[in-house]
This record gives C-alpha cells, structure tokens and sequence, in this order.
C-alpha cells in the first residue's frame, strides 16, 4: 500500500531544539510525519513530547521566555524562517488540547464555528454547511443538531473533547496536533475518539500524544519515543512496539520504568 | 467510639448556636441598610413631585424649587467620568493581565493604580483642584468629571484585570491555536468570557463614583442653577444633599430628604442591576 502519496511527508522536524528561558527542553529532535497516517508520540511525564507537539504549531513560544531552534518543515516549508507568520502557520494546524476546553461564552454552533466567525466570516450560508461537516467528522452532529444554539460547556466531558475536534476542523487543516486528546475521558468516550480518529486520518494527518501505550498500540501508524528531551527512536508502530531497536524503548512500552 | 445519645446531642446543640451567632451577625450587619432606607422614605418620599425632577434651587423665601440641576450634573460628571474611566480602566486591565506577564512596565503601573485606588477620595479634589482648577482660575463641570474619572479609573482596571486572570490559559492557547491573531483572542475569547465579572465591575464603579461627594467639594463646587458648560461650576446630588441639609430652612431639608432618598435609590437601582445581568455566570463556572 505504499503509494507515493501515502508516503508523502506531511510535516517533518530538523534537529528541533525548545528551551524555557536558558533550559533546554528538547535536544534537536528530527522527526518525519508523513501524510493521512497517525503518528503517535510516547515516554514518561516530562519528555518533551508535549513541548515537541507544541514547536510544530509555533504555540510553545507563546510562554513568556519560551522559545524554538531547528526547522520544521510544513509541505517543504519552514514554519520558522524569518518573517513566517505563526498566525498563519495556525490555519494549517489544528490541535487538540488534553483537557476539553470550549470557550465559555459561545454556543456550540459559535465554537465550531470560532475559528471562521472571529476572522470575519459571518455569512450563514457558508457557516451553517462547515459546522455540520465539522460536527458529523467530529461524530457529534447526531448528539447536538437540535441544541446548538446552548452553550458549548453544557455538554458533558466527551462531548466537549469532540466539539473541541470538530472546532479544530472547522479550519480545514490538513495537520491535526492532539495533545493527550483522551486523557481527561472516560473509557466510552475514549474509545468515540479513538475511532474518530481513525477515521479523520483518511484525511488529515494527525499527531497525537499519548500517555496511553495501548491507544499508541491500536491506532497508530508510527510511533516516535521520547526520553529526557530526545528522541530515542520512531517507526512503524508494529515495529517499535514488537521489535524496537533501543533497550529504553522496549524497556517503556513493557512497563519496566515510566 | 464516643457515639452516645447524649453526644450527639451536645454536637447538634453546638451546631444550632454556632448558626445562630452567624445569623445574628449578618441580622446585625443588613439592619442598618433597611433603618437607612426606612428613615429615608419616611422623611424624604412626601417631597419626591414633579417640581422636584423639574425644578431647580429657589431663592430662600420662595416656596418650591428641586433638584433638577442637580440630577443633570450628576449625570454629566458620572457620564464624562465614564466615558473616558472606563475604556482606560479597561486597557489598563488588558494590558496587566495580558502583557503583564512579559513586560517590565507592568509592576509600576499596577503599584501605581494600587496607589490611585488607595487615595482618599478628598487627596483627589485636591489635586485637581491644584492641577486644574486654581490654573483655570474657576470651579467646573469639567474638573469635577476629571476628579471622578481619577476614582473610577484604578478601580475598573483593578477588577477587571483580576477577573481576566481567572480566565484559564488554555483557552487563550485554543484560540490562538486556531490561527487567531493575539488581540483577536484578548477581546473575543477572553474579555468575552470574563465579560460578566468585569460588566458587574464597571456598574459597581459607576454606583461609586455617583454618590462621591468629596472630591467634588473642590473641583465643581456646586451651582444654584445648570451649568451652562464644562466650564462652569456645576451641581450634583450629593452636593446639593449638602447644601440643603446644612441650611437653616425646614423647607431645603425635606428637599434634602428627598435627594438623598434618589440618590440611594439610584445606586441600588445600580446594584440591583448589576446582580441581574452580572449574576449569571453559568458560562464562567465550567472553566
């Protein structure tokens, strides 16, 4: 199955280095995520994973004295040479963040629909048919069709990680950031994003961190493992999982330390 | 374990008087709002008429007169004072609780506002007294709003840069993650989410600032009549309460009664407000 392209590279980190003030939270990691797989981002709290995740929609510089080296490139492109634009580079990138957080005083259609609304998009017949395509990817337009016009907070747990998915693909971008997407969920609701996402990637290529090894297991396609700010190793997800090439992974993802 | 009939009911006792002191204490601390409102209704709703919102000071002698001048000058040195307090008390709250962070001029500005809110209201007649009055060699309107406006400033932006701070960091994160540009998320996700909090701020503000009577003492001084513009001495309720209140007629003291029954109507009426539209934080609640 492997076409020219699935094996596109969608996003891709050269020797990416984040610091928080003078410490150094990544080490120059280079990472290849290629195009409409999963790629799932595994190692203990504190690995810079998350900061990694972070680096690649330019949102880990907006913690005052925090700051990126190294490139990453999105379609060829450095979203870090001079005088891009982070705000740009955002409407290529969606993310997820761990905990659900829709904004408070928004109705549900004003969520999905936040991304278009606050850059100026009012027309309702443009809005109305992306937040019901955002609602049914996002698998929540059933639950809500007949409600959106309630707040976004009045909806439990699940629901609001979804509508927080369906926000981030109002934007239609084909890279898609999920920071611990599921870790705040209850196992159903879990298992909801879990087969969402797969689904998603048939068109977006996603990024996903996860504390959870199983989830990595069940619907990745590649996996990268991070220790202490480096990268110790990546591949596909069978591979890093039944047969990695380092001794720290394998002695991860059998549970030994972490 | 110590579980006896005799215990329990010693606790349950304990509890009962313990709720009891409570009670009593805000019995103690709401009595004096309702004597205030009683007396001021008893003494002051006989003289409430149409002359009184249509009038204004008669000369001592004549019968009649009212508080219209009065009502205009308060409602133009509050509204100038807000016109120009509130948008800068805002920015200034903006700025501390969004900038503030990464910018070293945010801890003399916020020492400086603490400062501002802290001076007796009087210090701020004062000074603009000093600052504008005794240059322009008269009383006015225009000063009496500037002197207002000083007291209104520090709190809008104390509070309300307070209230932006509660607002999570993340969902600041979630919409700048949506490739939202940084004061697009400032005004549209945060100011919004916080917009009950700091709507009840800026009422409470107003409710302060109407029923201030010292700083006008020395800025707008008090007039028998309308202003005639922002450069002319000017009345205000509070005032004229004053001037009624200290004159030896029996005639300007109900008419006192009866300003200072508008005034606290007013501000209740303010308050009342803020409740109703403030009050509503469902938004807020669920983070």
């Amino acid at each position: 199955m492997s076409t020219d392209a699935q094996n596109r590279v969608e996003i891709e980190t050269v020797g990416l280095r984040a610091y928080f003030g003078n410490v150094r939270a990544l080490h120059g990691v280079s990472l290849e995520m290629p195009r409409h797989q999963l790629t799932a981002l595994i190692g203990p709290s504190g690995c810079g994973k998350s900061t990694f995740i972070r680096c690649l929609n330019r949102l880990h510089e907006e913690i005052p004295g925090a700051r990126a080296e190294g490139r990453v490139l999105l379609e060829g492109q450095d979203i870090y040479r001079p005088g891009s634009d982070p705000v740009i580079i955002r409407r290529r990138i969606g993310m997820v963040f761990q905990r659900p957080n829709p904004f408070p005083a928004m109705s549900i259609y004003e969520n999905v629909a936040s991304g278009l609304l606050l850059a100026g998009v009012r027309s309702r017949s443009v809005l109305d048919p992306i937040v019901e395509r955002s609602l049914r990817q996002a698998a929540l337009w059933d639950e809500v069709k007949d409600q959106l016009r309630k707040p976004g907070t009045r909806l439990s747990g699940g629901q609001q990680q979804r509508l927080c998915i369906a926000r981030a693909l109002a934007i239609d971008p084909p890279v898609l950031l999920m920071d611990e997407p599921t870790s705040a969920l209850d196992p159903i609701s879990t298992a909801r994003i879990e087969e969402l996402l797969v689904e998603l990637k048939k068109a977006v290529t996603v990024v996903m961190v996860t504390h959870n090894m199983q989830q990595a297991a069940r619907i990745s396609d590649r996996t990268a493992f991070f220790l202490m700010g480096e990268m110790v190793e990546s591949g596909p997800t069978d591979v890093v999982f039944t047969n990695p090439r380092d001794q720290k992974t394998e002695q991860y993802i059998t549970g030994r330390f972490g | 374990m110590k579980t006896s009939r005799a215990f329990d009911l010693w606790r349950k006792a304990k509890s009962r008087v313990a709720i009891s002191l409570l009670l009593l204490g805000c019995g103690l601390a709401v009595l004096p709002l309702f004597a205030i409102l009683l007396h001021l209704v008893r003494e002051g709703a006989s003289s409430i008429d149409w002359n009184f919102f249509t009038q204004v000071q008669k000369p001592v002698g004549e019968l009649g007169g009212g508080m219209a001048h009065a009502i205009v000058g308060t409602i133009a040195q509050v509204g100038l004072a807000s016109l120009v307090g509130i948008p800068l008390g805002l920015a200034c709250g903006i700025y501390l609780s969004e900038y503030g962070g990464r910018e070293r001029l945010a801890g003399p500005v916020r020492f400086a506002l603490e400062l501002l809110a802290s001076t007796p209201s009087i210090l701020v007649g004062v000074f603009i007294y000093g600052a504008i009055v005794v240059p322009m060699k008269k009383f006015s309107l225009f000063s009496g709003s500037l002197a207002l406006m000083l007291i209104l400033l520090p709190l809008v932006a104390r509070t309300s840069e307070e209230l932006l701070r509660l607002i999570p960091q993340h969902l600041r994160e979630a919409g700048l993650a949506l490739g939202l540009p940084r004061w697009k998320v400032i005004l549209s996700v945060v100011v919004r989410s916080a917009w009950p909090g700091v709507w009840a701020a800026i009422l409470l503000g107003i409710a302060r600032i109407a029923g201030e009577t010292a700083p006008l003492v020395l800025t707008s001084f008090g007039n028998p009549s309308f202003a005639r513009g922002l450069d002319q001495p000017s009345a205000s309720l509070p005032l004229q309460i004053y001037t009624y209140s200290i004159s030896p007629f029996e005639e300007w003291h109900r008419m006192a009664w009866a300003g200072a029954l508008v005034l606290v109507l007013t501000v209740l009426i303010l308050n009342a407000i803020t409740r109703l539209t403030g009050g509503s934080n469902e938004h807020r609640r669920a983070e």
